[in-house]
This record gives structure tokens, C-alpha cells and sequence, in this order.
């Protein structure tokens, strides 16, 4: 019988390898970094394409991907910078596809809600709520068919799991018992409506169980928790153990889209987001492993450094390169 | 080479697909009813036994997750085709068909295909009705990067099979219920018909019929018929809705200077409307008729029997039109088209 339960907290921090929480820092803060550079670089209008931000979520895909391998495949959502991120995707190619370069990781052709980095296990995102969910599953049959140890990953959003899509998908994958991890990234709101206007019950984990998947819900802005969480799901699933769904509360700081806040639209409370902004993912990691004494400031500011590089050359990189010959596109 | 030798229809699908699985260990057959006794009528039967439960299985009733989860797996490299019974359930994944897997290719740039073959059976014959019943080859003609393959005979039935397996983008691929049990020539060797490439399927010089799927052998039907009143009539089945055999298409309007397109769906729209609209515009000067459209009209499918002989086109209503075709002459076209009424109506 699969179950439905809370994660516990994480454990201390001590329990994990110097290179694993180094991993997960660099992770979480590439993403921060690289969305906040689209923030202050949005407004000159170069970058011609719907953004959704991940910032105050970077802890689900960087705790997940964590326990992955290139050959995995990472399917996203509208919102799926981080999973890209998190994982390797390349910085270049992703800042040359927001501003429609061909040197983006689609030519120029997808835009911010398809990304694409193969090599670095990121299988591709779609803009339909849920779309990418059946086809997670898809793969994952390909997987057991030619025998191989991959694991597939979908993240989506609470608004995916109002798509009967979702529970199609949960009950093939529970059936079959295919390696998926269905990973839930709940920020509590589509757009500008709250879980509550749209589902009877606060229960996305305890969906799972009905079609044979486990599920667990965990803190999502606890990178750790997610991490270890993420990582017995992965292994049941490489060992032939079936799927799991992972329901990861967070919280979306900036607007449903666009590189700006949103608390003067009045479908949020200011008072909301400061009780989860004082939850950020990235300071009570560094809280904690301060606190513990197995990291030390000078560690965290020399990947912040690097990221500041490279990231600076993503930018540079994208905005020197040209843009796609338009023969090219029916070639 | 092996010896002439006589299938079915569904013989000649199941062939096709038994053959591409023989030769290529990545493709699988999956849908609902796929390894039951009935075998889809026949054009699955029995590939379970032969290739395992792992490569033809039964798949839940939930079509929009067993196109996706074919999607995916084409997108990881199997070669899935997916049979819908009634071609009425693919409307229930469109998603996947249209927003996911016709998309797939160019959006990300190219990098990734998707091969995948959707089977959709139009269920023409004892009162099936309205939502059993329906020709959807136009919603799918509609949108680039789907290929639309509607075969009318077993030799088709077969190579075009075998080629949307072998495609490598995904494939709308239209059978015809009624079409099942047609019997005619079909090599035992494994053979491709190629898209984009249509087939003469009688020569003539008076006017072009282009007819679609099941209105071939309709087609036919009219032409044998006004061969004895010394109307030579070209029947030309492109096979593929896309791609389309322009080039096969317009050398015989050329020729013939006048088009009748008998499609088995609906006319507004439809398949027909695109073809008219292309010949139109390219051999405006060699035309000495308007173009003919005969289709089903703006109506669900009835189920009566009496209803049915009434809604869809038969070989006397095919007949009228082309003969109305070869009436209609464009004396003058500063003088404008000629008046046409007291002519029997086609659909
Ligand atoms: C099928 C579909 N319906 C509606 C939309 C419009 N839409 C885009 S994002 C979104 C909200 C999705 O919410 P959720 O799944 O919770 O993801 P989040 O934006 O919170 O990350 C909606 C309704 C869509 N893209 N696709
Ligand atoms: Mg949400």
C-alpha cells in the first residue's frame, strides 16, 4: 500500500559531504542570481518573452536535481528556469533564448518557457499548465523498456493539480510502476488564485496513495529536507520501486509573471510574503550551516563570486550574439 | 521477389506493423483494445503474442495521458503507434497532438523529434452516428508539423503504415472503417509508400477528381459510370494530406483543365476547400470550370440508415458534380461566371 506522509526536517547539515552542501548553495544561488539578473535587465525591453520567476522556490529543484545524473530527464512547467539552472543548464544559451539569439538553447524559437540543455539532463519545459507531465511519464516507460537505470522528473505547479492530466498521469505511472518523480512545487497560487478557490482539500500529497504512488509533502524552502526526501524517492525509483509524488511548499516572491512583486494587485498580503521571505531558502541554509560550523562565510562568497563571472559573461555572450536568420526557421 | 498475393485492409495494417516491429526492436503498438480478441478489426490481432506484452499492450481510457506518455516515449527514442479505435477519442488528446507533439520539433530549436504515429479509425457503418462517425483529416491538415496519412486501399494501407513508423515526426494516420475489409495486392515484402507522393488511381483526360480516402473507391464508381457517356475521368488520391502532392495535383488540373475534390469530411473548411484554394491559385489561367467541392454537409453524422444514404456523398452525387464540371464553361471571364442553376446541387 503506498502512503501519504510529512518529511520530517531535514537532518543536521553535519550528515552531509562539504561538496553536497557546497553543490546545493551553488545550485540555489544560480538560480537566484540568474533570475535576479532578468529582473534588472527586463525592463530595457531586449528580452521579448513572458518570464516566470522561480525566486523564493529555488530550494525544491535544487534539493531534487541534487540526486540526479545527466542521463535522468528533467521535464518543467511555464515557470522552469530553475530546474535548468539547478541542474547545469547552460548560462549562455539560456540568457541568448530570452533575448530570441540564435545561439539560445532553442534558436531563439522557444523563449523563456522552453528550455532545452539535453547533455545536462534537461528534457524540455511547456507553457500548458501540466502538458509536460504524461510525456515525463513517457519517458520513463522508454526507460524500463531498454533497461535503463534513468529516473524521470516533472515539476509542476499546485495549478497542475487541478489537470485531470496530473491524475491520467499518477495512475499509468502507479500501474506500471515507472520511474517518475512527480515533483510539486506548491506556491500555493495559480496566477492570482489561491489553492483554496480552486481545490476542496489542501492535500496534493495525499493524492498520490489513491493511484498507488506514494506521497510526500515536504518543506519546500528547507533545500535539505527536499534534498533527502528527493533522494530515497530517486532511489526507489532506480531500484524498480515505482514512482513518487512530492508535494514542496514555497512561496513565489515576485508576480505569477514579469520580473516585478505583485501586492498591489490586493490578491496577497504584503504581511504573506515577508512571513515567507524571512523563510528564504538561500538564508536559512546559510543560517544553518553557519550555525553548525561546517561552512564558512568565505566558502559562500567564493561561489558567489564565480556565479557574478559567469554570469556576467552568460549576459555578455547573448547580447553580442546575433539574431536567427529567419530562412533558417522552414530550412 | 515474392509472389502477387491478396489482403485486406486491416490485414495489410496489422502487416505493416508486425513487419516494422520485426525490423526495428523500438516499435511499440499501445491503445485501448490493442491485444484484446478483436485486435482492433484485426490490425492488431495477435501482435502481443508475437511480440510480447511489452510491445503491443492495452492502455487505460484516458486518452490525453496515453498520447502524452507516447510522446515521451518517442521523445526517448521508441517508435510508438497509437491506436484510438474511433478517431472521435483523439479529440480528448489534442493537447498532446497538437500543442505538444506537432510543436515539439521546431520549438526547441530542432534538436529533438518526436516519432510517433497516431491511428485514428473513422467508424463509417451501422448507424455509428454523430460521435463515432467523424472525418477529422482537415483539423490536423491545419496544423504544421503534423503529417496526415489517409490510406484507401490495402497497398496503402500498408506502405504508408510501414512509412509513418518510419517517419521520425509525428503522423495523424486516418483509417477508414468501412475500408477494412476492401481485399486487393499486397507484397509480402517490407516496402515504404512515400509521403507527399499521390497516386493516379485511373487515368483520364476530361476532368480531375481528387478524392479523399474512402471517396476514392466512390470516385471510381462515378468515373467507371461516365466512362459510358465518353467523360474521361482522372481520379487522383494524394494519399497525404500533408504533405501534399502538389506537383501530382496540378499536372493533371493542368491537363484537364477542370477539378472536382470529393473529400470524406466535412466541406467547409475542409480538405477540399485548401485544395480548391491552391489549384485556384496556381493554374487560374488553365481552368475551364470552377472548382467542384462534394463533402459532407454542415451537419453531425445521423445515425439512420435512411439519413445516412442521404448525408454522405455516393457515386451518383460524385457523378453529378463532375458532369457539372464539364457543363461549366468559363467562356468569358470578363463576362463572369456563368449562371448555374436548374444543375443538380452536389453537397
Ligand atoms: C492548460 C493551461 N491553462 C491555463 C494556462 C494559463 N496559466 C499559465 S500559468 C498558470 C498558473 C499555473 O499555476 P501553477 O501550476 O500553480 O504554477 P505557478 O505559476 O504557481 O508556478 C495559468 C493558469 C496555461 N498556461 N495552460
Ligand atoms: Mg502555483
Amino acid at each position: 500500500m503506498a502512503h501519504s506522509s510529512r518529511a520530517p526536517s531535514a537532518t543536521s547539515p553535519r550528515q552531509h559531504q562539504r561538496e553536497r552542501l557546497l553543490w546545493l548553495y551553488r545550485a540555489m544561488l544560480r538560480m537566484r542570481m540568474a533570475e535576479e539578473k532578468v529582473a534588472e535587465l527586463y525592463p530595457q525591453q531586449e528580452m521579448r518573452c513572458p518570464v516566470h520567476l522561480h525566486v523564493g522556490q529555488e530550494a525544491v529543484s535544487a534539493g531534487v536535481c541534487a540526486n540526479l545524473t545527466p542521463e535522468d530527464r528533467i521535464f518543467g512547467s511555464h515557470r522552469s528556469h530553475g530546474p535548468y539552472l539547478a541542474f547545469g543548464g547552460n548560462l549562455g544559451a539560456f540568457f541568448a533564448e530570452l533575448y530570441g539569439k540564435a545561439a539560445g538553447c532553442c534558436r531563439g524559437r522557444g523563449g523563456s518557457m522552453h528550455l532545452l540543455d539535453r547533455p545536462a539532463g534537461y528534457w524540455g519545459s511547456s507553457a500548458i499548465v501540466g502538458g509536460t507531465i504524461p510525456i515525463a511519464v513517457g519517458t520513463a516507460l522508454e526507460a524500463v523498456y531498454h533497461r535503463k537505470n534513468s529516473v524521470s522528473v516533472v515539476f509542476f505547479g499546485d495549478g497542475a493539480a487541478d489537470e485531470g492530466i496530473l491524475y491520467e498521469s499518477l495512475s499509468y505511472a502507479g500501474l506500471k510502476k515507472l520511474p517518475v518523480l512527480f515533483v510539486c512545487e506548491n506556491n500555493q497560487y495559480a496566477t492570482n488564485s489561491h489553492q483554496r478557490a480552486r481545490q476542496a482539500l489542501d492535500n496534493i500529497s495525499e493524492r498520490g496513495p489513491v493511484f498507488g504512488v506514494p506521497g510526500v509533502r515536504v518543506d519546500g524552502n528547507s533545500v535539505l529536507a527536499v534534498y533527502e526526501v528527493a533522494r530515497e524517492s530517486v532511489r526507489r525509483a532506480r531500484m524498480s520501486g515505482g514512482p513518487t509524488l512530492l508535494e514542496c511548499d514555497t512561496y513565489r516572491w515576485k508576480g505569477h509573471v514579469g520580473p516585478v512583486g505583485d501586492i498591489p494587485m490586493g490578491y496577497r498580503t504584503q504581511q504573506e510574503l515577508d512571513g515567507w521571505v524571512a523563510r528564504c531558502p538561500l538564508r536559512q541554509f546559510e543560517q544553518m550551516v553557519f550555525a553548525e560550523g561546517v561552512l564558512k562565510q568565505s566558502d559562500l562568497d567564493g561561489v558567489k563570486q564565480g556565479l557574478a563571472r559567469e554570469i556576467d559573461e552568460a549576459v555578455a555572450f547573448a547580447k553580442a550574439s546575433p539574431f536567427p536568420d529567419p530562412a533558417e526557421m522552414t530550412a | 521477389m515474392s509472389a502477387p498475393r491478396t489482403l485486406s485492409y486491416g490485414e495489410a495494417l496489422r502487416e505493416a506493423q508486425a513487419q516494422s516491429m520485426r525490423r526495428d526492436g523500438d516499435v511499440i503498438v499501445m491503445g485501448q483494445g490493442v491485444d484484446d480478441s478483436g485486435g482492433i478489426f484485426g490490425s492488431t490481432l495477435n501482435l502481443h503474442k508475437e511480440f510480447g506484452e511489452h510491445r503491443a499492450f492495452d492502455m487505460p481510457l484516458a486518452e490525453e495521458s496515453i498520447t502524452g506518455i507516447a510522446n515521451g516515449a518517442a521523445l526517448a527514442g521508441l517508435k510508438p503507434v497509437v491506436v484510438h479505435a474511433r478517431i472521435d477519442f483523439l479529440l480528448l488528446a489534442m493537447n498532446q497532438i497538437v500543442t505538444h507533439a506537432a510543436k515539439w520539433r521546431f520549438m526547441f530549436g530542432d534538436a529533438n523529434r518526436m516519432g510517433v504515429v497516431y491511428r485514428g479509425v473513422i467508424g463509417r457503418g451501422w448507424g455509428q452516428g454523430a460521435q463515432h462517425a467523424q472525418s477529422l483529416q482537415a483539423l490536423f491538415m491545419h496544423v504544421p508539423g503534423l503529417a496526415v496519412a489517409m490510406p484507401s486501399c490495402p497497398y496503402d494501407a500498408k506502405g504508408l503504415l510501414t512509412q509513418a513508423i518510419a517517419y521520425g515526426d509525428p503522423v495523424v494516420f486516418i483509417e477508414h472503417r468501412q475500408l477494412y475489409g476492401m481485399k486487393g495486392e499486397v507484397p509480402e515484402d517490407y516496402y515504404l509508400v512515400p509521403f507527399g507522393k499521390a497516386r493516379i488511381a485511373r487515368a483520364g483526360t476530361d476532368v480531375t477528381v481528387v478524392a479523399i480516402s474512402q471517396m476514392v473507391e466512390v470516385a471510381l464508381a462515378a468515373a467507371e459510370a461516365l466512362a459510358k457517356e465518353g467523360i474521361s475521368v482522372e481520379v487522383v488520391d494524394p494519399r497525404t494530406l500533408a504533405p501534399l502532392d502538389e506537383e501530382t495535383i496540378f499536372a493533371s488540373v493542368a491537363k484537364t483543365g477542370r477539378l472536382v475534390v470529393v473529400d470524406n469530411g466535412w466541406t467547409v473548411c475542409g480538405a477540399s476547400a485548401e485544395i480548391a484554394a491552391r489549384v485556384g491559385a496556381h493554374l487560374f489561367e488553365s481552368l475551364k470550370a470552377p472548382v467542384e467541392r462534394v463533402g459532407f454537409p454542415s451537419l453531425p453524422v445521423p445515425s439512420s440508415h435512411v439519413l445516412e444514404a442521404a448525408y454522405y456523398p455516393n457515386w451518383e452525387t460524385v457523378a453529378a458534380a463532375i458532369q457539372k464540371a464539364m457543363r461549366r464553361q468559363v467562356r468569358s471571364r470578363a463576362a463572369g461566371v456563368q449562371d448555374d442553376k436548374g444543375l443538380r446541387e452536389s453537397w
